[in-house]
Formats: C-alpha cells, structure tokens, sequence
C-alpha cells in the first residue's frame, strides 16, 4: 500500500467517521437497527451543497446538514415509537422518502461544488501542507472533537438513561423515563451525525449525489464491528473510540482489496458491496468459529 | 391513599381468546398498609399491580394515588411515585452498566436528568452506605456491570433502587419466585426491613401462603379477576394457612377443583 493511498483511506475513515459513531448509537446503543442512514448521509450532503450554492458559508452549510439529519432521525423514531411501526421498517420507510426529498432538495439528481469554497479548501489553504496530509487532520479534528463531547456525554444523567433505554426499557420506565423521548432524541442525534458526515463527504469531493447513501448502514455496520473486534467494547469510551478506528481500518481494508490483482482478475469499485458485505458476513462469523476453537481447545 | 374504584380490564378483547383479568375490582388502600396479594394463576394478581403501575390503559374504572388521578397517566410518569420489583431479577437493573450508574439512575427516579454527571463523587458514599445494607460486599465493586451479578443479587439490588427514593407505593410482583429458596428469603428479609425502616406502603404478590401469612398487616386474595378475601387487623394476625385452604375450597368447592390448585 502506498503511503497515498494509506492517506486516501484515512481521510475517507475520517470522513465516514462521524456516519459510523451515528450508526454505533443507533445498532449498539440505543439497539435500534436503523437504515435512515442511507438516506440521511445523502441528504447531508445535498443540504451543504444546496446551502453553499445559495452562497452560506461553508461551515453554516455543515450545520444545517446536521440539524436536516436531525429532523430525518426524530421522524423515523416518532413512526417508530408513536405510531408503533416496527424500527427497521420505520427506518426504511424514512429512508425511501428521504430519496424523493433529496432530489427536490438538489433538483436535480447530483450537485458538483466546483469553484465554491469548502471547509476543505479553507483549511487546505490555512494549513500549508500538502491536501492528501491536511484532509485527514481536518476530518480526524472534527471526529476526535464529536467523539470526546459523546464520551462526555454518555457519563451525564441523561446519557445513562440513552444507555439504559437500549439495555432495559423497563426498568429505566420504572425510573421514571419516557423512553419514546429517549428514542426519538436518540435517532435523531444518530442521524445528525450521520448528515454532517454526509455533508464533509460531500464538501471533500466536491459533490453531492442522490446516490452517494447506497450502502451507508452496512459500511458503517463493517466498520462498528471491525472495530470491537480490534480495539474491544469494554467500557463505552472504548467501544466510541474503537467505532472510529474502525471506520479507518475499514477503508484501508477497501483500498487494499481494490489492489488486489489475480492474473487478469482485478477487483473494481462496482465490487465494493459484495466485498464489504463478505467482510461483515466474516465479521459476524468470527467470534463463533473462535468459540468453537477454543472449546474443542478445551476438551 | 389509594382508591382503586370498579377497574375492569380484559385481554384479547372481541376475541374468542377474550380473557376477563380484571372484573370490577374495588380496594382502598391506607397509608403504611403491607398487602400481601395471593390467588390461583390467572386471578389477576399480576394484572392489578401491573394496572396500577400502568403497565397498560384500562378499559374502565378509576385509580387515585394520593388524592391524585392517575387513571390516565403514563407508566413512565406514575414511576415517580411508584417503585417497582419484578419476578424476573433481571428486569429491575441495567445489565450493561455497573452497579454505581444503576444506582444512580434510581437515585433520580422522578427528577429531571440534566447534564451533571451521572455518577457524583459525593454520591458514592452515599451509595456504599445503601450497599451495606445488603450484606453482599456490593458496596466494594461500585464499577462492577450489573450483568456479571448473580440473580439474587440483582434482585437485591433492585429492591434497594426501587426503594433509593422513598416510593409512595411499592408493588412487589413474586419477586422471591425465580430465586433458590435461601436467597429467596434474604430477599424476603430486606423486604421486610426496608418497608418498617422507610414505614412504606407497599403491595405484595406471592404464591407462597406462609409468606402472604407472616408479612404485611392486610392480606387479600384474588379470584377470577375479582377480591374475594380481605382480612386484616387482628384475623390477619390469626390467620393460618388451613383458614385459607378453607375458604378457598369453599370458593372453588361448586368447580370441583382441588385446593391444591392455589399451591401450584
């Protein structure tokens, strides 16, 4: 691998980073298998592109991105916990509109920002040094900030009962909370963090597409499980931590597939799903075939 | 303190599976009262204490609690006032936090959760005090998940969460029935001590006659979704397991169906 691409990996680790911590509160937290996030990383994007289009500052743009994101998750959790959809199909039923909404967003099926300023080319400019250097650093900054304010968060009275809202329903009602509000909140903060990624994403590349969430729940799935699988999920700032540097060893687990050559086969960008659903499907496998091991082991 | 007027609830409603749970219960329940709830399966025990904890609407009736109606207030809202403890022990703690964050959570049972930390350093002591009481060591593993807990443990400890904030009302649901028998009554025992120390009014299911007989100072039994016995005071006091078996059999005794029924 060459150090290009090893950066290459890295920036787009950082860049989906804040898409896999949103997945993480969602799959691992909350317990709520929610797919907005296909639709939501989209309509990040779509609304930073559109805003900067209309000539706000970059940096608004990223904002109102994640409070759009926000309002996507807070309609899935109401369908969910309101009107007792089940989450999955809430979530898909979000995700499917949230494709028709994007469009009329954009007005059209995809945006280029070529010749508008972004927060990349602002920091590119300020950081002198090469951009393939200075993108990772913006993008790991920003996933390193996010990361600590959710560490400190979790450890407050209300992130404990987000904790115990995914853990034990009733016992945290028996205390007195409202778990539809924890839900909705909670989806919501998921998905805002999944619409800022999209809007970074969007701003790196210079260009939002209506298709560009194709596959976002289950890279970000990929990546929440590499990274318990390395780093460990002992304690929640671990697991928070270990979701991120999984979502960079994940992209470097693509760029190293997408090297890969045998004899006249080579493996292309259009294999890229199949690739990452072997790679979750092994994930998933793994520590069962490790049980197994290590009982015949014990025998 | 609290009136229960004419509840009626039935499950699978318009269904040929329709089942009556409960048929125009009525109880006034006075301050300081230890109920002890008894009946076959399917009396209705469980059904009335999960009513009043709100666990589902009513079809009819009327609950108060402290002078307050509270018929149409949510689960999550009466939690405020009520504390709970559930026959699975697992149910009433938080697997995936250790035991100090359970505490906490418990410790802000009805009040508004903001952005303080969870866990306080001037509430650690204050948690290690409560532990003690346990007499199971809890109180030097703070930091230990709830989940490697054994399940008399766990139970334990949710009897001291339920309890962490003074509830106006305690409903405890058989909540000895999945523990061995030895941990079953130290269960027993802290029920015991907790409700004279905290002089609580508190509900009691149970399937076991001797301990409906020795605790509290009322006991009623349930039957077909309705009270048929009400005894407190002095006959409560009185009271033996045979007096029960008797009246049961002279409820049950036009069915034909052994007393034994009550026991299983």
């Amino acid at each position: 691998m060459t150090s290009y691409a090893f950066f290459g990996a890295l920036e787009m680790g950082f860049a989906y980073g804040l898409m896999v911590i949103g997945v993480y509160l969602t799959f691992r937290v909350l317990d709520f298998p929610d797919l907005t996030v296909d639709g939501s990383l989209p309509l990040g994007a779509a609304v930073s592109a559109v805003a900067i289009t209309a000539g706000y500052s970059p940096v608004l743009a990223i904002f109102m991105a994640t409070g759009a994101g926000f309002m996507a998750g807070v309609v899935t959790g109401i369908l969910n916990t309101k009107f007792k959809i089940l989450h999955l199909l809430a979530s898909i039923l979000t995700m499917i509109a949230l494709y028709s909404i994007n469009l009329r967003i954009m007005g059209r099926p995809n945006m280029t920002l070529l010749g508008q300023d972004t927060v990349v080319d602002w920091f590119v400019g300020l950081a002198e040094m090469p951009p393939y250097i200075s993108t990772p650093i913006l993008f790991g900054v920003i996933c390193i900030v996010i990361v600590a304010l959710l560490i400190w968060f979790l450890h407050t009275e209300l992130g404990l009962v987000f904790l115990a809202t995914g853990d034990n329903m009733q016992m945290i009602t028996s205390q007195g909370v409202n778990t539809d509000t924890v839900i909705i909140l909670g989806v919501g903060l998921s998905n805002a963090l999944v619409a800022t990624s999209g809007a970074l994403v969007a701003q790196n590349q210079g260009a939002a597409d209506v298709n560009m969430g194709v596959g976002t729940i289950i890279a970000g799935l990929a990546s929440v499980i590499i990274g318990e699988t390395v780093f460990g999920d002992k304690t929640i700032s671990r697991a928070l931590v270990a979701a991120l540097l999984g979502s960079v060893l994940y992209r470097i687990a693509i760029a190293l597939a997408l090297g890969l050559k045998l004899g006249s086969f080579s493996i292309t960008p259009s294999d890229l799903n199949l690739i990452t659903a072997l790679l979750v499907i092994f994930a998933l496998v793994m520590p069962q075939v490790k049980k197994k091991i290590v009982a015949r082991r014990a025998q | 303190m609290i009136s229960i007027t004419d509840i009626n609830k039935a499950f699978h409603k318009g269904d040929v599976n329709e089942v009556t749970a409960l048929n125009g219960v009525n109880l006034e329940v006075n301050e300081g009262d230890f109920i002890t709830i008894i009946g076959s399966n399917g009396a209705g025990k469980s059904t009335f204490l999960n009513a009043i904890a709100g666990s589902y609407p009513l079809d009819s009736g009327q609950i108060n609690l402290d002078g307050e109606n509270v018929t149409k207030w949510a689960e999550y809202k009466r939690a405020a006032l009520i504390g709970r403890v559930f026959q699975d022990p697992l149910l009433g703690t938080c697997a995936g936090a250790t035991i100090e964050q359970n505490l906490a959570m418990a410790n802000t049972r009805g009040k508004v959760r903001g952005l303080g930390f969870g866990v306080k350093n001037r509430d650690r002591e204050f948690f290690r005090e409560k532990l003690a009481i346990l007499k199971l060591g809890l109180e030097d593993r703070l930091k230990t998940h709830t989940g490697l807990l054994s399940g008399g443990q766990r139970q334990a400890l949710t009897m001291l969460m339920a309890t962490m904030v003074r509830p106006r009302l305690l409903l405890l649901d058989e909540h000895t029935a999945a523990l061995d028998p030895k941990t079953g009554g130290m269960i027993l025992d802290l029920t015991a001590e907790i409700v004279e120390k905290q002089n609580l009014t508190a509900l009691m299911v149970t399937h076991n006659m001797n301990q409906a007989i020795s605790m509290g100072n009322r006991l009623i039994m349930f039957h077909r979704g309705e009270i048929v016995v009400d005894i407190s005071g002095e006959e409560k006091q009185n009271l033996k397991v045979e007096d029960l078996l008797r009246r049961f059999s002279e409820l049950r005794g036009e069915e034909g169906v052994s007393d034994r029924m009550l026991l299983c």
